[in-house]
């Protein structure tokens, strides 16, 4: 095991470098490869993720979050990449609603991803070099098999809960359709059991963009020594806009301008609005890998929950034994809230134990990431009935 | 454990231990978690209110937005021992339909509502010449949930013509204290009535 961790730890980028030294990995699938939905067989494979708190003696307090497109295993610290503070840090940490005094909570990069996890930055073990688009395009289910492996690896055999948002939502919703003896509760927030058309097409403006740059150098852009930053940046200003609310972004800028008194006749961001989104777009690329980009909004417009199972969403959870508490937002667009309602719908189809909570708030998609107060309470309250249920104890 | 509203008591003690229990419409949640605490019971909740979904998933119940005209028919065939429709079924927009849905997801429905013919309401109408406005019906005429009022009688009847039996049939009183009264005098006297009943 020790000399395959060797060889997939070389060809890191600096991002990763900086990620795996402040958390765990492990490398997996040297004996027994993933066998991915595309047909590739993948091993082995590395898989970067971070915990906080401990697991209880009876090994019943494992908390996996399942994070989105973009986010990664750096829940509740400082950034190591980009010094930011952790991405859900009003949920987890000491005194918040998952407690690592209470809570064993995992946080894997998925597959694909660009943070120390196994993706079109690692090297390919059959050439030595680099994956990029090369790799084998992984799925919503891909990922959740190598969560599974890993927690195989760490010896839990169950999770108290599988929460995330987004595409962290539709990996809980595949962790309680494949392995529902392991999810005792599931939390997925603002996401959908399939991604619409409309989500399809505003993920291809954004892999256009990125193709389109003529430094991405058909994905070998690390071998020619350049990063498509404009394309990256285009992929990110477009997808920043479907996680705000038309709302929020009025209320947030208006029709202000930035730095200036009165319109430029030009084409520099003369809006506060466009100032904001080319923010977004530039320090964007400074942490996220454009490859790693393609495969991981390829793999959220893969997610179909109900064609895996026949065509019908009920037959995914037949007989489930998971408690689920759903949330969704009035605002979000991208994710609305009859996404959620169909879900629920396919769980009561099956009369499985089903939570649902619509939050009343403006900010659009990224609520799940901001500071909701609702859902924490009601998260709370949840979580708390389960662990009566589940005879956890206060603490550990 | 709280006490609770002396109606949701008299439901409760119809309800079983340990077993499956869906309670439509169930406001803040008290009768779930009475079940859930008291007696074991595998008890959902679906409520019309956002705000009193979120209050029950807050308390740890396990509640979904939804109401009985449109979400039953979602729920499979004989899903739970007891469907619970409290003070419900007038504010239904077809009540006989779910009726028949509760009784095809549940084994047994458990429905109470208020009566219409109680001498309260029919003093109010035949004297008084007004929609009536009474402690359990308080509702203006134009700003009423309750679209399909009955009396106790009409719902035997209902019970009647869709074949269903009748378990068991509590009337109360105005301070909710069950009175045992011969039929035409209970549909006279009771303000609110409760009936078990499973498929005939």
């Amino acid at each position: 095991m020790e000399a395959t961790t060797d060889t997939v730890l070389d060809g890191l980028a600096d991002a990763e470098r900086k990620a795996l030294a402040r958390c765990r990995h492990a490398v997996l699938g040297a004996r027994r490869p993933l066998r991915l939905d595309c047909g590739v067989d993948l091993g082995p494979y590395r898989v970067a993720y971070q915990t906080y708190g401990s697991l209880n003696a009876d090994r019943s307090n494992a908390v996996l979050i399942c994070h989105a497109l973009t986010l990664d295993q750096f829940v509740a610290e400082q950034h190591p990449v980009t010094g930011k503070e952790g991405w859900w840090d009003s949920l987890v940490g000491p005194g918040k609603v998952l407690d690592p005094a209470r809570y064993f909570i995992i946080c894997i990069n998925v597959l694909g991803g660009c943070m120390g996890t196994t993706g079109p930055l690692a090297l390919d073990p059959a050439t030595g070099r680099p994956w990029n688009l090369r790799f084998p395009v992984v799925t919503v289910a891909d990922m959740v098999r190598a969560q599974a492996e890993l927690l195989d690896h760490l010896g839990i055999p169950d999770l108290f809960c599988v929460i995330g948002g987004s595409m962290g939502g539709m990996q809980v919703l595949e962790w309680a359709a494949s392995y529902p003896r392991r999810v005792f509760t599931a939390v997925p927030i603002a996401c959908a059991a399939r991604h619409s058309a409309q989500n399809i097409a505003f993920h291809e403006v954004g892999r256009q963009a990125i193709m389109a740059d003529p430094e991405w150098k058909s994905g070998d852009y690390r071998q020619h020594g350049t990063v498509p930053a404009r394309g990256l940046s285009v992929a990110r200003m477009t997808a920043h806009i479907t996680y705000l609310s038309e709302q929020a972004l009025q209320r947030k800028f208006g029709r202000a301008l930035q730095d200036r008194d009165a319109l430029g006749f030009g084409f520099d961001a003369d809006f506060q609005v466009e100032s904001y989104l080319r923010h977004q777009g530039s320090t964007f690329v400074e942490r996220f890998d454009a490859n790693s980009y393609l495969y991981i909004t390829r793999a959220m417009d893969y997610f179909d929950l109900a064609s895996a199972h026949g065509g019908v969403l009920a037959n995914a959870f037949k007989g489930s034994p998971t408690r689920f508490c759903l949330f969704s937002f009035t605002s979000d667009w991208l994710f609305p809230t009859r996404e959620s309602r169909e879900i629920v719908h396919a769980l009561n189809a099956v009369a499985a134990n089903v939570s649902f909570v619509e939050i009343d708030s403006d900010k659009g998609h990224d609520a799940f990431l901001l500071d909701e107060p609702e859902m924490f309470r009601t998260l709370a309250g949840f979580l708390k009935g389960a662990a009566t249920v589940r005879g956890l104890k206060d603490t550990p | 454990m709280n006490a609770i509203r002396v109606d949701l008591q008299l439901i409760a003690d119809m309800v079983e231990p340990a077993t499956r229990a869906l309670d439509v419409g169930c406001g803040d949640g008290s009768l779930l978690a009475y079940l859930v605490n008291s007696k074991r019971v595998d008890a959902r909740g679906m409520e019309l209110s956002q705000a009193g979904v979120n209050a029950c998933v807050a308390n740890g119940l396990s509640v979904i937005q939804g109401d009985a005209d449109a979400d039953l028919r979602d729920y499979p065939d004989d899903a739970f021992d007891y469907v619970i429709l409290s003070q419900t079924l007038q504010a239904t927009r077809e009540p006989r339909e779910v009726l028949r849905q509760m009784l095809r997801v549940g084994k047994r429905a458990i429905v109470s509502f208020p009566n219409f013919a109680h001498w309260h309401v029919r003093l109010r109408l035949v004297f008084g010449g007004r929609m009536p406005e009474t402690p359990s019906l308080p509702y203006k005429w134009y700003d009423t949930p309750n679209i399909h009022l009955c009396s106790i009688d009409d719902f035997r009847g209902l019970c009647r013509d869709m074949g269903l039996a009748i378990e068991r049939a509590i009337v109360l009183d105005r301070n909710s204290t069950p009175i045992n009264l011969p039929p035409l005098l209970a549909n006279l006297l009771g303000e609110q009535a409760v009936f078990m009943l499973r498929r005939g």
